[in-house]
């Protein structure tokens, strides 16, 4: 128990690292959801090689472990001459990766939509990002809402992984305190609770939206 | 790069593939076993399942590998690299497939399940013959995405110094100081492993309507 007083002690840091982990999931969340809206309409393109293309950035992706790609931005980039914090590369691989991932829960709700309503939205006139912003997006959102959030519990999940690169997320602040004190047990059952939180937010934050979606369809 | 890279690159990719492997070999029947008992409603037990899996599914499995391997010895279980790699992997990836499981059991009709007790059928016969063939068929495509999910997932234990492709190909990139070329190389032997995984599934998909036609 009094390895949990040491904890409290430490209370500073550990909320340092669960506000960072917070910020660098809202950060991740609205530009993946942002970008993936536009990687999905590439990937609903009527020009064969922009669909090619997004398809191709999507699978690669998808085939690659977030840890992999992460190493990729982080001494990738510097080879090319753009170097950039370790934050910032977090950040950057946190958004890229999911982005796609968003992409391809948006595409498969936009395959759902019925032809008809696109083609209403044509006839009264709206087109390119009108036509997107007003007609299809809207309801693809609310019927990836329940995907979207279990893609956004796993940007969590993926935000431990920037320890690697020493962004002082929750996880990096609890091995440090743990590598301090010797409390192993204390301080990584703290950060999974505190992960369980964080979780437990996004589900009862998508049980209210989807509430919403349902008041919206009738 | 050189030769001798691509091979410990590689070595790295047989790490990758025993681990997932073992811990899918473990992970899908406990997960299995943990979807019985809250299908079943055991008292308790069922309420503890479903507080392990809501814990574990929101836990990072870097947070979960550090937390095996270093909190255990504190509790007296102190575990190799390779054993704690493998429990943690085992715990996350039983959880997603326990819901897995789960789902196929809630779906499955009820009136199958009471047609072979009024067959007097025994408790372990109904589940081996006509419930599990059923669920199995139902679960496979998502199981097989998990296992997809599980293998890009054991980059994680490499924070406890196993060396599977991501940590060869990183050490590979510090020593040539070109990261390039070798995470490009790990990348195509991550896409090789997923699809390798996605033709088995085929392969067994295929053989399951074979045998459903024959029935």
């Amino acid at each position: 128990m009094s390895d949990f007083l040491i904890i409290w002690g430490q209370r500073d840091v550990v909320l340092a690292g669960l506000l960072n982990t917070v910020i660098l999931l809202v950060i991740a969340a609205v530009a993946s959801i942002v970008l993936g809206a536009v990687l999905a309409a590439l990937l609903m393109s009527k020009h064969k090689a922009v669909a090619k293309g997004a398809a191709l950035y999507v699978d690669a992706m998808r085939c690659s472990p977030f840890l992999l790609f992460v190493y990729l931005i982080y001494f990738g980039l510097p080879t090319l001459g753009i170097s950039l914090s370790n934050w910032v590369s977090g950040a950057i691989a946190l958004i890229l990766y999911n982005t796609a991932y968003m992409a391809e829960l948006m595409r498969g709700a936009w395959l759902e939509l019925p032809a008809t309503m696109i083609e209403s939205g044509k006839a009264f006139g709206f087109r390119g990002v009108s036509l997107l912003r007003y007609i299809i997006l809207p309801p693809v959102l609310l019927r990836a809402m329940p995907l979207i959030s279990s893609q956004l519990i796993q940007i969590v999940k993926d935000s431990a992984f920037l320890t690697v690169i020493a962004v002082s997320e929750l996880t990096h602040e609890m091995t440090s305190i743990q590598a301090t004190y010797f409390i192993p047990f204390a301080a990584f059952v703290t950060a999974v609770a505190l992960y369980w939180g964080i979780c437990l937010t996004i589900e009862a934050a998508n049980g209210m939206l989807d509430k919403y979606a349902e008041q919206r369809r009738s | 790069m050189t030769a001798y890279d691509y091979w410990s690159i590689t070595r790295g990719a047989l790490a990758t593939i025993s681990l997932s492997l073992v811990s899918i070999l473990l992970g899908v029947p406990l997960g299995l076993a943990l979807a019985l008992i809250r299908w079943a409603r055991v008292p308790v037990l069922s309420r503890l399942v479903y507080g392990y899996v809501s814990v574990v599914r929101s836990c990072p499995t870097v947070t979960l590998t550090l937390l095996v391997y270093f909190a255990l010895p504190q509790l007296g279980l102190s575990l190799e690299p390779t054993g704690a790699a493998i429990l943690a992997l085992t715990v996350s990836t039983s959880a997603f497939n326990c819901e897995i499981w789960r789902s196929a059991l809630v779906e499955f009709p009820r009136d199958q399940y009471d047609a072979a007790r009024a067959f007097a059928m025994s408790r372990w016969v109904r589940l081996k013959l006509i419930v599990f063939p059923q669920i199995w068929r139902a679960s496979l495509p998502a199981l097989v995405n998990e296992m997809t999910l599980q293998i890009k997932s054991t980059p994680a234990v490499a924070v406890i110094g196993i060396v599977d492709i991501t940590r060869a190909a990183l050490r590979v990139g510090a020593n040539t100081y070109q990261p390039l070329p070798p995470f490009i190389f790990a990348l195509l032997l991550y896409g090789v492993i997923v699809f390798a995984l996605l033709r088995v599934q085929r392969a067994l998909e295929r053989r399951q309507r074979v045998s459903g036609a024959m029935a």
